[in-house]
C-alpha cells in the first residue's frame, strides 16, 4: 500500500491519507461496475472475499507490523458475528451501528485477552489464542437459550436500495467494508502507531528506550486487529445468514493464518489473494476430490490438508508469500511491514537471548 | 465434602495426562525455543495407529511399545526436515510450521479414519477402586497413568541429571555454540530431543484416548490444557511441567464439576492468565536476564 517509489512513478499524491483514499475509490468505482456483471453467484463469493479480506488485514497487521501471531482470529470472527446477529434479532439498531458494536466487542474481547502484556509474544500468544479459539464455541454451546445452540443465530440483509439485486447489494457492502478497513490500516500503518508496532516488533528494548511503551503498543496492536476480525466476521455473517458454532472451528483459524502467510504477511493487498484462497480452495479441492472419487469423507479434510501444506511449505520455502513474489518481480524492495530490506522472513530474527 | 475429592482424583488422572503433553512441549521448548503445536496431533496421528494395530489382532503392549517407537520416528523426522532448514530465521516460522503440521495430521486422522469418535480400549479396568467399602473416582487405569506418567517423569530426570547424553543435552539448551565448540553433535541431540518429545507425545495420546471422545480432534484440548501447564512450570523444566500439569487438572476439574462441565476450556483460559499475569516466567524457572 505505501510503496513511496511506486506512488512516484504513477504521480500520485504524496499524501498518504489522499493517496490511499484516492486508490480505494479507484478500487470501489472499478468494482461496482465489475460486480454487476458478475452472476449473482459469483457476486456472493466476491462479497465473501471482501469479508475475509476485513479479517486477514487485521491478522496482517498484527503479525506483520507487530510480530504478534493469532490463532484465535476465527473465533473473534465469531464474537463479532454473534454480537451483529444478537443486535439484529433483540434491537432495532442502524445497520452501520451494528457493524460498528461487532467490531467494537471483539476489540474488547482482544483487549481482555491482551491483559498479559508483558507475555505477548510468540509461542505465549499462540498457545494463549489457541486456547481462546477452542474457548469461544465452548461458551455458545453452554447458553443455547441465548446463542441458540447447535441451529444458532440468522442474520438478515439490509434491504437493496433500487434496482439493486440482494447479493450485488450484500456484495457492494462488504467490498466497501473491506476498502474503508484497508484505508484506516494503511494510514493507521503509515502513522506514529505503525511506526510504534515495528519498532517493539523489531527490538522492544530498543523501543521501550526511544520511549514508546511496549505493553500497551502490543495489546493496541492486538485489539485493532481483534477488531478487523470481529468486523470480518460480521459481514461474513451476512452472506452466511446463520450464525452458529460449527461456522467458526479451530481450523478456520489456522486457515486464517495459512491465507495470511501466502498472501504475503505485513501488505494488506496481499491479503485479497489470501482472501481469494479461503474461498475458491476449499470449493476446488471437493472438486479435485470428487474428480479422484476420494469419496466424501476424506473431501471433507482435503481442503484442510492443502492448507496446512501450503503453509508448511510456504514458510519454508517462500515466507513473503504471493504479494512478496509480486513485489520481487516488480523490483522493489520488501514492504516496511514484512520487515528489514532484505530479511527472507516476516520478521527478522530477534536479538538479544 | 466426597464430591470434592471425587473431582481431585479426577483432577490428578487427568493432569498426569496433561504433565506428560506438557513434558514433550518442555523437551522441545529447551533444546529448540519452539512450542511444538502438533505435539497433541502427533500423538493423535500415533494412537490412531496403535487403534489400527489393534483391531488387527496385535497385543495391547507390543502396539503400545510400538507406537512409542513411532513417536520418536515422526517427531525426528519433523525436527530434520521441516524445522532445522528455518533455524535462524524469524521465531515466528518455525512456530507457525507446527501449526501447518497440526492440521495436516488432524486432516489425515480424518481423511483416514472420519470424524466419528470411537472407543480406545483401556489396559486397565475403567471402573473405580474400592477402598474400605466405598468406590472411589479413582480406576485401576488411572493408576496406570500415574505409575507410566511419574516413570516417564523419572527416566528423564535421570537423563537429564546423571547420564554423559543428557549432560550434552544441557549443554546444547544453555548455548549450541559453546556446546559445538566442546565437540557436542548438537544437530543430533535436537533431532534426539524432538524425537524423545514424540515418545511423550504418544504416550499422552494413548493414555488420553479411553477416556475422551476418540476422534481426529480429541487432542486439541490435551495440547492447550498441556500448553497451560508447561507455561505454569515455566516451560524449561520437567519438575515444573509435573507440577503444572497436576495445577491445570485440578483446575479444570474444579471448573467443570462445580460451574458446569463445557465451561473447562474457559476455566483453562482464564487459569493460563492469571498464571502470565501473577508469574510469567513460571513456577520452576529463574527469570532470564535480559540482554541488548
Amino acid at each position: 500500500m505505501n510503496a513511496t517509489g511506486f506512488a512516484r512513478m504513477m504521480h500520485l499524491p504524496r499524501q498518504p491519507l489522499v493517496r490511499h483514499v484516492l486508490c480505494a475509490l479507484v478500487a470501489a468505482a472499478v468494482l461496482y461496475v465489475v460486480v454487476a456483471r458478475l452472476s449473482s453467484y459469483n457476486e456472493y463469493q466476491v462479497g465473501e472475499i471482501a469479508a475475509y479480506v476485513v479479517a486477514l488485514v487485521g491478522l496482517s497487521l498484527l503479525t506483520g507490523a507487530n510480530g504478534q501471531i493469532s490463532l484465535g482470529h476465527g473465533a473473534f470472527m465469531a464474537v463479532g458475528a454473534y454480537t451483529m446477529a444478537l443486535l439484529m434479532n433483540h434491537t432495532q439498531t442502524n445497520f452501520i451501528l451494528e457493524l460498528a458494536a461487532a467490531a467494537g466487542v471483539a476489540a474488547a474481547a482482544g483487549l481482555v485477552l491482551g491483559l498479559p502484556a508483558t507475555r505477548l509474544k510468540g509461542p505465549y500468544l499462540a498457545g494463549m489464542t489457541l486456547l481462546f479459539a477452542l474457548a469461544v464455541p465452548s461458551i455458545a454451546d453452554k447458553w443455547p437459550a441465548t446463542f441458540g445452540g447447535d441451529q444458532g443465530l440468522t442474520t438478515t440483509v439490509p434491504t437493496a436500495p433500487g434496482s439493486l439485486s440482494a447479493e450485488e447489494w450484500l456484495a457492494q457492502i462488504q467490498i466497501i467494508g473491506a476498502l474503508v478497513v484497508m484505508v484506516l490500516v494503511a494510514n493507521l500503518l503509515w502513522s506514529r502507531y505503525g511506526r510504534a508496532f515495528r519498532a517493539v516488533r523489531d527490538d522492544e528494548i530498543a523501543a521501550s528506550l526511544a520511549g514508546i511503551h511496549v505493553a500497551r503498543t502490543k495489546v493496541t496492536a492486538f485489539a485493532i486487529s481483534a477488531g478487523c476480525a470481529g468486523l470480518g466476521g460480521a459481514l461474513l455473517a451476512l452472506s452466511t445468514g446463520v450464525v452458529n458454532t460449527g461456522e467458526f472451528p479451530l481450523t478456520l483459524s489456522i486457515q486464517l493464518l495459512a491465507a495470511m502467510v501466502l498472501g504475503g504477511t505485513g501488505t494488506l493487498i496481499g491479503m485479497v489473494w489470501g482472501g481469494i484462497l479461503l474461498v475458491y480452495l476449499p470449493q476446488w479441492s471437493t472438486s479435485v476430490s470428487s474428480d479422484f472419487n476420494l469419496g466424501s469423507g476424506a473431501s471433507a479434510y482435503l481442503a484442510t490438508i492443502i492448507f496446512g501444506v501450503v503453509l508448511i511449505v510456504a514458510m519454508i520455502a517462500a515466507p513473503n508469500g504471493i504479494q512478496g513474489g509480486l513485489r520481487w518481480l516488480w523490483g522493489h524492495k520488501p514492504h516496511p511491514g514484512t520487515g528489514g530490506r532484505s530479511a527472507p522472513a516476516p520478521v527478522p530474527v530477534s536479538t538479544g537471548d | 465434602m466426597s464430591l470434592f475429592f471425587d473431582y481431585s482424583l479426577d483432577g490428578i488422572a487427568n493432569g498426569m495426562v496433561y504433565a506428560t503433553l506438557a513434558l514433550a512441549l518442555v523437551l522441545i521448548y529447551r533444546a529448540t525455543k519452539i512450542i511444538n503445536f502438533a505435539q497433541g496431533a502427533a500423538g493423535m496421528l500415533t494412537t490412531f495407529i496403535a487403534f489400527s494395530l489393534l483391531s488387527r489382532g496385535m497385543g495391547y503392549w507390543w502396539a503400545f511399545l510400538l507406537v512409542l517407537i513411532i513417536g520418536f520416528a515422526i517427531g525426528a523426522a519433523c525436527e530434520r526436515i521441516l524445522i532445522r532448514p528455518l533455524h535462524g530465521r524469524s521465531e515466528l516460522n518455525p512456530v507457525i510450521v507446527t501449526i501447518g503440521l497440526l492440521v495436516v495430521f488432524e486432516g489425515l486422522a480424518g481423511a483416514i479414519y472420519g470424524n466419528a469418535s470411537r472407543g480406545f480400549p483401556a489396559a486397565f479396568s475403567q471402573s473405580g477402586l474400592r477402598v474400605g467399602g466405598t468406590t472411589i473416582a479413582f480406576s485401576h487405569f488411572d493408576v496406570f497413568i500415574l505409575i507410566a506418567v511419574l516413570a516417564l517423569m523419572a527416566g528423564t530426570l535421570v537423563l537429564f541429571r546423571y547420564t554423559a547424553l543428557g549432560l550434552r543435552m544441557r549443554a546444547t539448551a544453555f548455548s549450541r555454540e559453546i556446546a559445538r565448540l566442546l565437540g557436542v553433535r548438537v544437530g543430533l541431540l535436537l533431532t534426539l530431543g524432538w524425537g524423545l518429545a514424540g515418545i511423550a507425545g504418544s504416550l499422552a495420546g494413548l493414555l488420553a484416548a479411553p477416556t475422551s471422545s476418540f476422534g481426529p480432534y480429541y487432542m486439541d484440548l490435551v495440547l492447550v490444557y498441556g500448553f497451560t501447564a508447561a507455561v505454569i512450570g515455566g516451560l524449561e523444566s520437567p519438575v515444573g511441567a509435573l507440577v503444572g500439569g497436576l495445577i491445570t487438572g485440578l483446575c479444570i476439574s474444579y471448573v467443570g464439576g462445580y460451574l458446569g462441565s463445557g465451561l473447562e476450556p474457559l476455566g483453562a483460559l482464564a487459569l493460563l492468565m492469571v498464571a502470565l499475569m501473577a508469574r510469567p516466567e513460571g513456577i520452576f524457572a529463574r527469570p532470564p536476564a535480559r540482554r541488548v
